[in-house]
C-alpha cells in the first residue's frame, strides 16, 4: 500500500509542477514526472512478491510469474510520451527563438 | 471487413507522401484526395450496411480477448461517416489556402495522420489502442496548430500539447485502474467485468475518465486550450479540430465509455447536464465580447459542445437523438463558418469583425454561405441547427428538466445574439469592400458550397422514414445497457 501512496505522490508531484511552474522547461519535466509516475502504477499492478519473468520455462508453463501485458503496455506509452516530449521541446525551441525568453507569464500575446 | 482498410488508407497515404513528395504538393494532393475520397466511400457503405448489426474484425487470428478488436455497429459508422465527409471538404478546402505556407506537403502527410487517429478511436474495441489512436491524431493535431509558423501560433500549440499530455496521462491512470480490476483490455470485456465488481471502481475511474475527456471535448472547465489551439491553427485544420476532432476524441469516447461500458451511472448524467448547461451559458457569453471572428467561432464550439453533453446528461431516446443529430449538425455548420473565417482571411488579411465591413460584392460564395450557417448555428427553422436542438428542449421538458431546457433556449438566443454581430460587422458592414488580396479558389468554393447544401438537406434526417434507418440505430446502440456487450462477447 505504501508503494501506491508514494507512486500517486509522485503524480501530485508532476501535477503540480505543471500547474504552477512558469518555466516551459519545468513544465515539460513536469509532465514526464506525471507520465513516470502513472507508468509506475501500471507496472505495480502486474507486481507479484518473488514471480519471475513471463517466459515459458523448458518443462511446461511456468506457474509464478508477473502478468506481462501491463509491461508491453508501458513499453507503448514510453514510445508515445517520447514523441509528446520531443514535440514539446521542438515547440519550446521555436518559443524561445520567437519571444527570447521561457518564461510563460511573458509569453501571452494570446488572451481572452 | 472494411474496418482495417479506414486505418490503413490514411496511414499508407501518410507514409507515401513523405516518400515521394520533392519541393511541389502536386503528388501529396493527389494522394490526400485519392485516399479521403475512398474512405469516405467505406465509411458511407459501412455505414448503410452495418443498420442494427454489430461486425468485429479481429487481428492477427488470435480471438477476442487475446487480441485486438475492431467493432462496427451504428455509432461507429455515423461518426466514421461525419470525419471522413468533413475530411473529404477540408482537403479541398487546403489546396489553394496551404499554398500560403512553406512546405505544404508535410501538411498533406500530417493531415493523413490525423485522420488515421480519428479513424482508429472510432473503430477500436479496445481501450488501450483508443489511447493509442489518440495519442497519434494529438500529436498530428499540435503539429498542425503550429503549422503557420508564427509566434501565436507556437504559444497555441504550447498550450494546447501541455493540456492534451495531462489528459492523456489521466486516461492512462484511468485504464491502468480498469485494467488492475477487470484483467482484460477488450471494451466489452471490462463491460461485462464491471457488472460483478462494486460500483464504487466504475466511479473512481469514470471520474477520473471525465476530467480526462472532457478536457479532449473542452466542455466548461476544461475548455482554457480551445480558443487558443482552434483560432490559430490554419483554417482547414480549425475546422477539423472544431469540427470533428473534439467529437472524435472527446464526445464519442465518453459515448462509448459512459454509456457502453459503465452503463450510464446517473450521477453522470447528471454531472454531464450541469457541465453541458455551464458551458452552453458562459461560453455564449464569453463569445458575445469576441472581435476575433476565429475565436468567436471556437468559444461557440465550446458551447454546442455544451448542447451535445446536455443531450447525453437528459438521457432519454429523444434527448440521445438530438444530441447525435447534433454532432452532425455541429461538425456540419462550424465547419463551414471556419472555411468563412478562412476565405475571409485569405482574401483581406484580417479576421477582425471590426475591419471586415460590406463583403457582399467581393466575396459573394462566401458571404451568401457563411448567412446559411450562421442562421443553421442559431437554431433557424428550416436548417439542421433547428431541429437538433428543438429536439434537445423537447427532451428537456418531456423528461421535467424545465430549468435545462429553459437554460438551453437562453443559449440558442445567445447563440442567435453573437452570429447576428458576425453577420452585421462582419459579412453586411457599413464600409463596402470592393478590393480583394487573394480570390478565393474554386476548391474553396466548393468545399463552402457543399456543406451549405448540407447544412439544409441534413434536415431531412429527422423525417420518420429516414431516421429510422440512419440515426435509430445509432440512438438504440447508445441506450441499450448490455447491447454492446452481448453484441461483441455474445456470439
Amino acid at each position: 500500500m505504501t508503494v501506491y501512496i508514494l507512486c500517486f505522490t509522485l503524480f501530485l508531484v508532476g501535477i503540480y509542477g505543471a500547474l504552477t511552474k512558469r518555466d516551459l522547461i519545468k513544465i515539460i519535466l513536469s509532465l514526464g514526472i506525471m507520465g513516470y509516475a502513472v507508468n509506475l502504477m501500471i507496472i505495480l499492478f502486474a507486481y507479484k512478491e518473488g514471480a519471475s519473468f513471463a517466459i515459458l520455462v523448458r518443462d511446461g508453463i511456468n506457474s509464478n510469474m508477473v502478468d506481462p501485458l501491463p509491461q508491453a503496455l508501458i513499453l507503448t506509452s514510453i514510445v508515445i510520451e517520447l514523441g509528446i516530449t520531443a514535440m514539446l521541446v521542438a515547440l519550446s525551441i521555436r518559443l524561445f527563438q520567437k519571444y527570447k525568453t521561457f518564461d510563460i507569464t511573458k509569453i501571452r500575446r494570446l488572451s481572452g | 471487413m472494411i474496418l482495417p482498410f479506414l486505418i490503413i488508407i490514411p496511414l499508407l497515404a501518410a507514409f507515401l507522401i513523405t516518400l515521394i513528395s520533392g519541393e511541389k504538393d502536386n503528388w501529396a494532393i493527389v494522394l490526400s484526395v485519392l485516399a479521403e475520397m475512398s474512405l469516405l466511400t467505406l465509411a458511407l457503405f459501412s455505414f448503410f450496411t452495418t443498420g442494427n448489426d454489430t461486425f468485429i474484425y479481429e487481428m492477427s487470428g488470435w480471438k477476442i480477448p487475446l487480441t485486438i478488436c475492431l467493432v462496427q455497429d451504428a455509432l461507429s459508422g455515423f461518426m466514421l461517416v461525419i470525419v471522413n465527409l468533413i475530411a473529404l471538404t477540408s482537403l479541398m478546402f487546403s489546396i489553394s489556402y496551404i499554398r500560403q505556407y512553406s512546405s505544404p506537403w508535410k501538411y498533406y502527410a500530417l493531415f493523413m495522420l490525423l485522420i488515421t487517429g480519428m479513424n482508429g478511436v472510432i473503430a477500436t474495441g479496445d481501450i488501450f489502442n483508443l489511447f493509442v489512436f489518440m495519442e497519434i491524431a494529438l500529436f498530428a493535431a499540435y503539429a498542425l496548430v503550429a503549422f503557420g509558423a508564427k509566434a501565436e501560433e507556437y504559444e497555441a500549440a504550447f498550450k494546447y500539447a501541455v493540456m492534451g499530455s495531462i489528459s492523456s496521462t489521466l486516461i492512462l491512470l484511468g485504464i491502468g485502474i480498469l485494467y488492475a480490476s477487470t484483467s482484460t483490455l477488450t471494451m466489452a470485456n471490462i463491460a461485462a467485468e464491471l457488472q460483478t465488481k462494486s460500483p464504487q471502481v466504475t466511479h473512481w475511474v469514470a471520474a477520473v475518465f471525465m476530467v480526462g475527456f472532457g478536457l479532449k471535448s473542452a466542455v466548461m472547465p476544461f475548455h482554457a486550450w480551445l480558443p487558443d489551439a482552434h483560432s490559430s491553427a490554419p483554417a482547414p485544420i480549425s475546422s477539423m479540430l472544431s469540427g470533428v476532432l473534439i467529437k472524435a476524441l472527446g464526445i464519442y469516447a465518453i459515448i462509448r465509455i459512459f454509456f457502453n461500458i459503465f452503463g450510464a451511472p446517473p450521477v453522470f448524467l447528471t454531472i454531464f447536464m450541469v457541465l453541458g448547461s455551464i458551458s452552453i451559458i458562459i461560453a455564449s457569453y464569453l463569445a458575445l465580447g469576441q472581435w476575433d471572428l476565429k475565436r468567436l467561432l471556437a468559444y461557440s464550439s465550446i458551447s454546442q459542445i455544451g448542447f451535445i453533453l446536455l443531450g447525453l446528461g437528459i438521457g432519454t431516446k429523444l434527448a440521445i437523438l438530438g444530441a447525435v443529430f447534433h454532432i452532425l449538425n455541429h461538425a456540419i455548420f462550424k465547419s463551414l463558418l471556419f472555411y468563412n473565417a478562412g476565405a475571409v482571411e485569405m482574401a483581406l488579411g484580417t479576421r477582425d469583425l471590426r475591419k471586415m465591413g460590406n463583403l457582399r460584392g467581393a466575396l459573394p460564395v462566401t458571404t451568401s454561405t457563411s448567412m446559411i450557417a450562421s442562421l443553421s448555428v442559431a437554431g433557424l427553422p428550416p436548417f439542421n441547427g433547428f431541429f437538433s436542438k428543438l429536439i434537445i428542449i423537447i427532451a428537456a421538458v418531456q423528461s421535467q428538466h424545465i430549468a435545462y431546457a429553459i437554460i438551453a433556449v437562453i443559449g440558442s438566443l445567445l447563440t442567435l445574439a453573437y452570429f447576428m454581430k458576425v453577420q452585421r460587422y462582419g459579412f453586411h458592414g457599413e464600409t463596402v469592400v470592393s478590393e480583394i488580396k487573394k480570390p478565393v479558389s474554386l476548391g474553396m468554393k466548393s468545399a463552402m458550397i457543399i456543406l451549405a447544401v448540407l447544412c439544409v438537406v441534413a434536415s431531412i434526417l429527422i423525417i420518420p422514414g429516414i431516421r429510422e434507418i440512419t440515426m435509430d440505430p445509432v440512438v438504440s446502440v447508445i441506450m441499450s445497457k448490455t447491447g454492446y456487450v452481448q453484441s461483441v462477447i455474445g456470439r
